[in-house]
């Protein structure tokens, strides 16, 4: 099995506190890959170490077999990395296309391809009808979606989606469970989840963050019994 | 050619037409006029390009229509050059000073922005002055009919003149119709809305920015170069702060981020100016309370309000 990106010491300081130390970690091509952890415990600057939005104090960055500690953002999302947004962050004055299609002409794809991209990935989250919208307009739950396909048009190697649940309906997250079914094998995914049961139904690894430094490390089944998960983060039930 | 697209084509078309026939229905008074208001609105969409469409407030514009205005002056009065390879030399001159000045204030952003490219701006306009030998300081200095003839079409007759304040113009206004409609435009758009979301789609937000600021500056050049060119002055007042501020009220008044909005923008505040100084000598009184209440009740400007209230795909 082949590891598409792997970070080895990454850690990270803000003047005094220590929000990410030492973390080694190894995603699978074509897994997808749960990133848990209790508020605070680093999730999101752990992958904003990875894609370039935050620079590491110490430790490196593996993508594809190639060290990409020092890259800029612009250049990693070049080299086949997506990464949505926690806050959601769409282009709020622009179109719903606008949005997705931006996100496909960042990719080396010109022309027909980019209305290609743009309308399957807007069909796979089930913004198709709201294609002309003012994407500012849309409720807060399809913006998450249309934040996930702008993800998606972007035809990622790695797609890093940071909390993609939050704030979904039910058949909304059942949706986005069987959207990412549907990646596994082609596209390796870094999920950041709060909802353990989107976590079980999809994930094939998961490693627990805890105080910036990883808990455990395993399958789904792993982690389930695993004690010091469960007394950190999931409770004693 | 989507019906949209046929319904812009047609309003911008339109504007140029109108304008071309207005020409001979015009009296001489308006006539020259509007040959001034072109040239002014085309400085103005230099600078809508960096501040409506990128979202980044340069207080510095001056520069840029002083560096294409001198660069043309001075290529004729001591370079020895003729018209066009004056205007050239205005608009390389434009080119290089916007490329030096974006690759130092783009290292910052904001407020810091706003700053850095008015302290450059005002570095500029003592630098006129300083080379009083050369440029004749505050005085500045008169470009003769002789010296105005542009491939044997004499730029000093109102007509041609007119009819070269009009083909500046309307270059300046395809540019940057089309321009704001490509892909690269668009992406300045998005960086003006969240530039953090950009980067993150793959693009190169600096590199943009970047470019933004040479065409910005290159346009605004350009207009200095043919203002100095059209109506034969070349001074030291063009690179003044006013001259810096003038085309941030133009664009906010006639819509930022609009195509058509510089033009407005331009023409509503000449002949707000022109007609309430006919009224009085407090004009600028008029002319302040009417501004007050435009950005009271049309905060995003005149074009701007048209597209929030009957037509969202106005670019």
């Amino acid at each position: 099995m082949t590891v598409l990106l792997s970070t080895r010491g990454l850690t990270k300081r803000f003047d005094g506190l220590l929000a990410v130390s030492d973390v080694d970690l190894d995603l699978t091509a074509g897994d997808v890959h749960a990133l848990i952890g209790p508020n605070g415990a680093g999730k999101t600057t752990l992958v904003g170490m990875i894609c370039g939005r935050i620079a590491p104090t110490a430790g490196s960055v593996t993508f594809d077999g190639r060290d990409i500690t020092t890259l800029p953002a612009h250049k990693r999302i070049g080299l086949g990395m997506a990464y949505t947004f926690q806050i959601t962050s769409v282009f709020a004055g622009l179109s719903v296309r606008e949005n997705v299609a931006l996100a496909a002409r960042g990719q080396p794809v010109q022309g027909d391809q980019v209305d290609r991209a743009v309308c399957a990935a807007l069909d796979k989250v089930g913004l198709s009808d709201r294609a002309q919208e003012v994407a500012g307009n849309l409720s807060y739950g399809h913006q998450r979606l249309l934040e996930i396909a702008m993800g998606l048009a972007q035809a990622p190697r790695l797609l890093i989606l940071d909390e993609p649940t939050q704030g979904l309906s039910d058949g909304e997250i059942a949706r986005f469970t069987a959207l990412i079914e549907g990646l596994r094998g082609h596209t390796t995914v870094l999920l950041i989840e709060h909802n353990m049961r989107v976590v079980w139904e999809v994930a094939d690894r998961v490693t627990v963050l805890n105080f910036g430094e990883v808990l455990a490390e395993g399958t789904p089944e792993d982690i389930h019994e695993n004690r010091a998960v469960q007394a950190a983060y999931l409770g004693t039930g | 050619m989507s019906r949209d697209t046929a319904r812009i084509l047609a309003l911008h078309g339109g504007l140029l037409v109108l304008l071309f026939v207005a020409q001979f229905v015009l009296p001489a008074y308006h006539h020259g006029n509007l040959a001034r208001i072109m040239v002014l609105a085309s400085y103005a969409i230099g600078y809508n390009i960096l501040f409506g469409y990128t979202g980044l407030l340069s207080l510095g514009h001056a520069l840029f229509f002083a560096a294409g205005m001198y660069g043309m002056g001075l290529g004729i009065q001591h370079g020895g050059l003729s018209p066009a390879p004056a205007l050239l030399a205005g608009v390389v001159a434009g080119a290089v000073v916007s490329g030096a000045l974006a690759l130092l204030a783009l290292r910052t952003t904001g407020v810091a922005f706003m700053i850095v490219t008015l302290m450059f701006a005002q570095a500029g306009y003592l630098t006129i002055l300083y080379f009083g030998d050369y440029t004749r300081g505050d005085e500045g200095f008169v470009l003769q009919t002789a010296q105005r003839m542009l491939w044997g079409i004499d730029l000093s007759d109102p007509t041609n003149r007119y009819f070269a304040a009009f083909t500046l113009f309307a270059l300046c206004l395809c540019l940057s119709l089309w321009l704001v409609r490509a892909p690269f435009g668009r992406v300045l758009v998005a960086i003006r809305e969240n530039e953090d979301r950009v980067q993150m789609l793959g693009y190169d937000t600096h590199a943009h920015k970047l470019a933004a600021m040479v065409i910005s500056g290159t346009i605004s050049a350009a207009a200095g170069a043919a203002y100095g060119l059209l109506f034969g002055y070349v001074g030291a007042s063009f690179g003044s702060v006013q001259y810096s501020i003038l085309p941030l009220l133009w664009v906010l008044l006639g819509g930022a981020g609009t195509v058509l909005g510089p033009f407005i923008g331009a023409l509503f505040m000449f002949y707000l100016i022109d007609l309430s100084s006919g009224l009085t000598a407090a004009y600028m009184l008029i002319a302040g309370v009417v501004l007050v209440v435009l950005t009271l009740f049309a905060p995003q400007g005149l074009v701007g309000e048209l597209r929030r209230r009957f037509w969202k795909g106005l670019p």
